[in-house]
């Protein structure tokens, strides 16, 4: 498994990372922890000429709550978060989640949301949750909505020259849960099937706001959002939660292949989603 | 032979029967191993090959004039140069020819169409993908029903007189009693099911460094080797090389599986680089190129019949095999069976009649049914044998357990001549099975499980209960390619009693090292840490057949004792010598030869070993040193009772292992720390083969699974907790009663697991589900069961 060649740049400061992006032009690629990177290089799937390495990139791997949201570094490790007692919800409920240990220790969660790859679990939890995504390029810094910065299969709607250097989370005040149910074939696989689940509750119960989003079964991850809509408003039940759990598996698109077929990827969905919003609820009641 | 010596040793000795820790894992935990990505010559080149992306197709041209020029590439080496030196194709272990690099055809994705030979590994693999070939598509042939279907393309259109993609038709048994035994029986059960084909996966794939000196002519060749005698036999053969001017070093090994037994296309093209460059060519495989290209194990599609009687006993077996073969016919296997030893499909009952027949056909996959840790298609058979005796006892409404109990070979029925021809040397299945069952907790578990069931949960219970046929030869009925199968070992022993043992076979993580010095350690008494175990290397190690098949311990570790016996003997006639007394009168036991009557008239293994150096008896030769060549009268027969307890998801089809409960029978365990290691190992591939693991293919012939994020290996996380049980029927003709080991947890653990599965849908009428086991397959069977 040897790569292609390329040119490697180890910028010191974000600036020095986005001119070095610009100069690069289209072929230039972000090195952060690069566990999906590296063996797409060496599996000559990816051949960029030129990788910025932005992991010498001083305070870039911040992990902290301020503002009511969780802000999450370009270069925080999905170790970090495990490790981290500021997540909540279905964020720390993934975390353990990803990959493997080798993976979490050096891979990040900013990084795996730009490869905006259906199967990568970070995209449905930030979907679910309302998060939104730092971007800072020639132009500085902006905030994307993270329904809007997922774009499509590996598609992110980053400009040229602009790089992910924050995600954040929100922090809902009130009773709050969340989960990520996620069906892997071993560890270290991609999910066949993951289902984020986010649950807030008003002061009478009743669910006050939710989300759902889905990773591997569709050509995105999905946002389920007329199950959303089904849960908002109502008081939480056993058939409230079996029909946006109908919802969600009707908007999910799965194909069939070497993990399972289409129809019963689509009964995970269902069953996941059922299972991730009891829990979401079990812990907004807990407080 | 000799009566069989006292060998029970004090640890400070550490023979057999003490887990005396490995003595090779210091080097290879501290990163000293020497492995083959580890040597490193003068002037050595690289070598990079360039694969075929489709399965099938007509070459029309080869353009490798943009590799030839980036620079560092030494040269391109294509069919056409290796057809000048009359090495396009070479043959198989199985009697078939392969192509080294193709010229007419590639036959499937991956097979090997041009080298790259330069400077750096990296210049190699950029030039390899630059290499442009002219293909016309031809339609790939994915199966074997397929293949063998009449309008479907030949696949070997080069071979004379090959017309159909039958590879060959094989039967053991005897046809016209199983027939009068069917037409007589009270009762007829069948199972279908299919074997898929995997990897073994080795986590070091296979690799060459050839240094052919241009000069002397002698040809170093530096070999991931699980048999390098037998390579260095069959290079001789191939590249018309004189054998004593071939040197086969088989460094370090990172774990072989079988996949290292056969000659790869590399291995030949990396020597002819060699050879016409005058320098040393380094080539090792990707992932990607092991897992595509190399040997695959099973690929079995299998039909079995039980013929039962109106109380349940069963009086005939038929099966029926159509094997996936690839494009070559290139399974490592003896000479007389086309099909392994299959036919050991009989398993562990007691079966008046038996007949097998099978069939191969090539198709457009990678060549090389090797016995993926397994001796020879055995894991096929005993998968085969497990389910169908669970699926008997379902439709005649048994327990498995009892159907298994009532239709056993009994302890006194052996020495036990099967209907296909083996004679099973040893065993008392009864006493296993049962002293598994009491440690699961059968009854209890059956009780559990009626409740579970009333609550709606899905618990299963899946016996495996296997015997394995391991160890060839005998030579008279074992060869591989025309070697012959018995094994040796080379003993000397220095003046100071520190021994040097070597060896004919070659561990690959097996435990060679540590275990054949417990076995001179138990035979002579000297401590364990004073022999040295070298093996892998043709100029300094006695011929042999090589590490696979579960042989090595049956064969080479029959000839440590016989050779380890011939110095005992010699030993004797010294000790008689120093201690003036008649060698008739002259006991061994644990390092000290003693005058029978007067035990402390004695003198150490040490003291004899001085004095075949310096004070010698008139009449004997000098040095204290041998060689044996030992043919094993028989194959050994070890078995195991294995119990898996699992819980069904009846949501979504997931099942999780709740108990493992594994009991072994290998005869005499040299080292039972090692021996439950491979046991552990065993026992992990079963349950990846069972739950997760599988190579296939898409209509077009394209590998699905080339790497390790598609092809699954498990990690300890997934993996169960084992419970090891083991009883000890010593084999009767093995020279210290033991058999082999090494493969007895694969062969007889995916029986158990899918039993297990099966079991807990049994109950809606749920008879297989074909491996892996996916969750989605339990949920469809258990969708269109209710």
């Amino acid at each position: 498994m040897y790569p292609p060649s390329f040119d490697l740049t180890v910028a010191r400061s974000v600036a020095e990372a986005v001119d070095a992006l610009a100069e690069g032009g289209e072929d230039a690629r972000i090195l952060a922890g690069g566990q999906s990177l590296i063996p797409m290089l060496k599996l000559r799937f990816a051949a960029p000429s030129l990788l910025v390495d932005i992991n010498e990139i001083a305070g870039l791997d911040l992990l902290e709550r301020t503002n009511g949201h969780l802000r999450i570094g370009a270069t925080a490790r999905h170790a970090d978060i495990v490790a981290s007692d500021l997540p909540g919800g279905a964020v720390a409920s993934a975390a353990p989640w990803i990959s493997d240990p080798l993976v979490r220790n050096r891979g990040t969660v900013c990084g795996s949301v730009a490869h905006c790859d259906p199967e990568g679990d970070w995209n449905s939890v930030l979907l679910a949750t309302g998060a939104t995504v730092v971007a800072t390029g020639p132009g500085g810094e902006r905030s994307i909505d993270i329904g809007d910065f997922v774009v499509d299969f590996f598609t992110n709607s980053l400009a040229p020259g602009e790089m992910v250097t924050e995600v954040h989370v929100p922090v809902p005040a009130g009773a709050s849960g969340g989960a990520y149910m996620k069906l892997e074939r071993k560890v270290g696989d991609y999910a066949t099937v993951g289902v984020a689940t986010h649950l807030e509750l008003g002061g009478d119960g009743t669910i006050s706001a939710a989300g759902i989003a889905m990773t591997s079964v569709a050509p995105v991850n999905r946002k389920a959002s007329d199950a959303e809509a089904l849960l908002v408003g109502e008081a939480p039940g056993d058939e409230l939660f079996a029909a946006a759990a109908e919802a969600a598996a009707a908007a999910s698109e799965p194909r069939s292949d070497v993990r399972g077929s289409a129809e019963w990827k689509r009964n995970v969905v269902r069953v996941y989603t059922r299972r991730g919003l009891e829990a979401a609820l079990a812990q907004a009641q807990a407080g | 032979m000799t009566a069989t010596p006292d060998l029970s040793t004090p640890p400070e000795i550490g023979g057999i029967g003490h887990s005396v820790l490995r003595r090779e894992d210091d080097r290879l935990i501290e990163g000293q191993g020497d492995f083959l990505d580890d040597v490193v010559l003068p002037g050595m080149l690289h070598m990079a090959i360039h694969r075929s992306p489709v399965a099938h197709a007509r070459i029309r041209g080869i353009d490798s004039s943009a590799a030839s020029a980036v620079d560092g590439v030494v040269a391109v080496v294509t069919g056409e140069l290796m057809a000048a030196h009359n090495l396009a194709w070479m043959p198989t272990l199985s009697g078939d020819t392969q192509a080294v690099l193709a010229t007419d055809k590639v036959r499937y994705q991956g097979q090997e169409v041009a080298a790259v030979i330069a400077t750096d590994p990296y210049v190699a693999a950029d030039a390899a993908a630059l290499i442009e070939v002219d293909y016309e598509m031809l339609p790939a042939v994915t199966g074997p029903q397929q293949s063998l279907s009449a309008d479907a393309p030949v696949i070997r259109d080069e071979k004379e007189g090959q017309t159909d993609n039958l590879v060959y038709t094989w039967e053991s048994g005897d046809a016209e009693a199983t027939d009068a035994a069917f037409e007589s029986a009270a009762r007829v059960v069948s199972l279908d099911t299919f074997y898929p084909r995997s990897h073994p996966a080795p986590l070091e794939t296979c690799g060459i460094v050839a240094d052919v000196n241009s000069v002397t002519g002698q040809a170093t060749v530096y070999l991931t080797s699980q048999a390098p005698h037998a390579h260095r036999t069959l290079f001789a053969l191939v590249a018309g090389l004189p054998e004593q001017n071939i040197r086969i070093i088989s460094p370090d090994i990172g774990g072989g599986f079988g996949n290292k037994v056969p000659i790869y296309p590399g291995y030949v093209v990396a020597t002819a680089a060699s050879l016409l460059l005058g320098t040393p060519v380094k080539w090792i495989e990707s992932r990607s190129d092991n897992l595509i290209s190399t040997g695959f194990g099973r690929d079995y599609h299998m039909r079995g019949e039980l013929a039962l009687d109106g109380d349940g006993r069963i009086l005939a077996l038929r099966a029926d095999v159509l094997s996936d073969q690839g494009a070559f016919y290139s399974d490592a296997q003896p000479t007389q069976f086309r099909a392994g030893l299959f036919h050991v499909v009989t398993g562990s009952y007691d079966f008046p009649a038996a007949h097998v027949t099978c069939r191969g056909a090539f198709t457009n996959k990678a060549p090389g049914g090797v016995a993926y840790r397994c001796s020879f298609r055995i894991t096929e058979a005993s998968y085969l044998i497990e389910r169908l005796v669970q699926t008997a006892a379902y439709e005649i409404g048994m327990d498995p357990a009892d159907f298994r109990l009532l239709n056993f070979i009994r302890e006194d029925q052996f020495p036990y001549t099967t209907p296909t021809g083996f004679v099973y040397d040893s065993g008392d299945y009864h006493t296993a099975l049962r002293k598994a069952m009491d440690e699961v907790g059968y009854a209890e578990l059956r009780a559990e499980q009626a409740a579970a069931r009333a609550e709606g949960r899905l618990l299963g219970i899946g016996i495996a209960h296997f015997t394995e046929a391991v160890g060839a030869g005998p030579s008279r009925t074992y060869d591989i390619a025309g070697l012959k199968m018995f094994d040796s070992a080379e003993l000397r022993v220095h003046p100071t009693g520190k021994a040097i043992l070597k060896l004919g076979v070659k561990t690959q993580g097996q435990g060679h090292e540590t275990t054949f010095a417990q076995i001179v350690a138990s035979e002579l008494g000297i401590p364990v840490t004073d022999i040295k175990v070298v093996h892998g290397d043709t100029d300094n190690t006695p011929y042999g057949l090589g590490t696979y098949a579960s042989r090595s311990t049956p064969t080479a570790g029959g000839a440590t004792s016989m050779v380890s016996r011939k110095l005992a003997d010699k030993g004797r006639k010294i000790a008689a010598h120093l201690l003036e007394a008649a060698e008739a009168d002259i006991d061994l036991a644990a390092g000290t030869f003693s005058v029978r009557g007067t035990p402390e008239r004695s003198v150490t293994i040490q003291e004899v070993a001085f004095a075949a150096y310096t004070n010698m008896p008139e009449g004997l030769e000098h040095g204290f040193e041998g060689v044996s060549y030992y043919d094993p009268p028989n194959l050994t027969f070890p078995y195991g009772s294995y119990i898996v307890v699992v819980e069904v998801d009846a949501e979504t089809g997931v099942w999780k292992v709740d108990r493992m409960v594994a009991l072994d029978d290998c005869g005499v365990r040299i080292n039972p720390m090692i021996v439950e290691g491979q046991i552990h190992g065993g026992l992990t591939e079963g349950f990846a083969k069972s739950s997760m693991q599988w190579i296939t293919f898409d209509e077009d012939g394209n590998c699905i699974g080339s790497n390790f994020m598609d092809y699954l290996v498990p990690t300890a996380w997934e993996t169960p907790r084992f419970e090891l049980l083991e009883t000890c029927v010593p084999s009767p003709h093995h020279p210290i009663g033991a058999k082999g080991v090494g493969e007895s947890a694969t062969v007889g653990s995916p029986a158990a697991y899918v039993n297990a599965v099966i079991d807990a849908l049994a109950h809606l009428g749920v008879r297989n589900i074909d491996m892996p086991v996916l969750p989605d397959r339990v949920w469809d069977a258990l969708e269109s069961a209710s």
